[in-house]
């Protein structure tokens, strides 16, 4: 297949020392084996994620997803913008699709942006990684580079809200979307079709500010995963990632369970499917260790 | 009660996709949606039938807009498809400008402080943003709350995903000047539409 190439937008956490640097890490690998080019956005600046309006409001926050998409059109014309955070592609989405059907907000949009030297011209379109997977290659297309089965190994796809809802991915269902399950499937691993925990949410952001009432939903999420024999929970989205892995050892302190179960992402199952090492999975970015997953990708 | 009063007009013209409002008919599947739902004091609907009712200060005050996680239940579930979910939003952010929301109020708070924490650089700080939400009752509290959670700082540190240098510079934009002039002239804008004060 040929080279594909697209404008990409790793988004705040993705960065080096920051909480899913180990999902670019992957994402980089898997993308190398399947020839997918991503040029980073030139100086792309933070989406806002969910937690923006309180203090940005409407027009700042769309003000700054469209230099994003300014920069993507001046300097890689014609590629589509990928976002690998689920925060990101949503942020930007919604932007877009809010700039698309109001010539008001988008003349007050380009007013702001021509004070930092900037035009949108409405022009880019906005992916999630998990799309140009489904859409561009399709499941057939990625089972052809899988050198190792995830074999004995079941996972959890916990989806969570934000490439769930309210777009979706492939026109699947917002209640029982089956993407990563097939995700799973394709990579030769048993995907738990029962998992009645994959598309609750984990708290977001609220999971700083809010605790508590977070550390309830994601007990629910990880007890589930335990409840229907899960070997490791599987997702696409860097704060359902951080959040459900993280807090465990919180919720073990608190209310005495012990929870001990791995969270990762796609990229890094499919990394190691393609036969790379832990390393360039990111496997060694975790809290808690994805054994089997490790011990699969040490296999000669 | 009038449901032509002042306050729905205010929301229609000032909260972000407030002309939907009017539409809402009272089903309470966005009520039944919400994973913070035992947690509200009013759920949406109870909002949107208060904001008919004239009741201002009460919605404006409202603790329940602030427990919105972004999760879209409501959103995708409502049978009249009201972008509940930016009405929430719209309506804590108006509240929150006018000053009358909740003061002290915990996602209010660390929405203002991740807000500034991007601003500033153009790219969230991670380890700052963390920080100054540990740190926001002071200095006492602030060492308090980052002792009870170093077991998760420290397996952080550990798997590389937190890293003390980004707390001398880390990451930011090459054109902080220009992002800087866009958010100031959106800010503009927008506050000159909906009647508000800089600040």
């Amino acid at each position: 297949m040929a080279k594909k190439s697209y404008a990409f937008y790793p988004g705040c956490s993705s960065q080096l020392k920051a909480s899913a640097s180990n999902y670019l890490v992957s994402v980089n690998s898997m993308c190398r084996i399947l020839d997918v080019q991503l040029t980073q956005i030139p100086d792309w600046n933070c989406c806002g994620a969910s937690i923006a309006y309180a203090e940005g409001g409407e027009l700042p926050r769309h003000a700054i997803n469209a230099r994003n998409f300014a920069l993507a059109e001046k300097h890689l014309p014609g590629q589509d913008i990928v976002a690998t955070c689920a925060a990101c592609w949503l942020g930007a989405r919604e932007s877009k699709e809010r700039l698309d059907v109001s010539s008001a907000l988008m003349r007050e949009t380009n007013e702001a942006l021509a004070a930092g030297g900037l035009h949108y011209k409405a022009e880019v379109n906005i992916r999630h990684m998990v799309e140009v997977l489904i859409e561009d290659f399709g499941y057939e297309e990625l089972k052809k580079p899988v050198v190792k089965p995830l074999e004995n190994m079941k996972f959890a796809g916990y989806v969570g809200c934000q490439t769930n809802r309210p777009f979706g991915i492939d026109g699947e269902s917002f209640e029982n979307p089956k993407y990563l399950d097939k995700m799973v499937e394709t990579l030769g691993g048993e995907p738990i079709g029962q998992y009645d925990q994959k598309v609750t949410c984990c708290g977001g952001a609220l999971a700083f500010s809010e605790p508590e009432k977070s550390q309830k939903q994601i007990r629910e999420i990880v007890e589930s995963a335990y409840d229907h024999g899960a070997d490791m929970i599987v997702t696409p989205c860097p704060l359902c990632q951080a959040n459900v892995e993280i807090y465990q050892s919180e919720i073990n302190k608190k209310q005495g369970t012990k929870f001990s179960m791995p969270v990762l992402y796609y990229s890094q199952l499919m990394t190691v499917a393609y036969g790379g090492s832990a390393k360039d999975a990111g496997l060694d970015g975790h809290v808690i260790p994805p054994r089997k997953l490790i011990d699969a990708a040490s296999k000669k | 009660m009038s449901y032509r009063n002042d306050f729905l007009k205010e929301v229609e013209e000032n909260v972000e996709e407030g002309e939907w409002v009017k539409m809402c008919m009272q089903c309470g599947v966005c009520a039944g949606s919400c994973p913070f739902g035992p947690h509200w004091e009013h759920s949406p609907q109870k909002i949107f039938m208060m904001i008919r009712a004239g009741e201002r200060i009460q919605v404006l005050s409202s603790d329940s807009m602030w427990m919105c996680t972004s999760c879209y239940n409501c959103i995708v579930r409502c049978p009249r498809k009201l972008p509940i979910t930016h009405i929430m939003h719209g309506l804590a952010n108006y509240a929150h400008r006018l000053g009358l929301a909740p003061k002290g109020q915990p996602t209010r708070v660390f929405a203002k402080t991740f807000w500034d924490n991007l601003v500033k650089t153009g790219r969230v700080n991670e380890l700052k943003l963390t920080l100054s939400h540990y740190f926001r009752d002071g200095f006492i509290q602030g060492i308090r709350n980052a002792l009870a959670m170093k077991d998760i700082g420290l397996g952080m540190m550990k798997a590389r995903r937190i890293n003390p240098m980004e707390l001398f510079g880390g990451h930011g934009l090459q054109d902080l000047e220009g992002f800087h002039a866009i958010v100031a002239k959106a800010r503009e804008i927008e506050d000159r539409k909906k009647g508000l004060k800089n600040g």
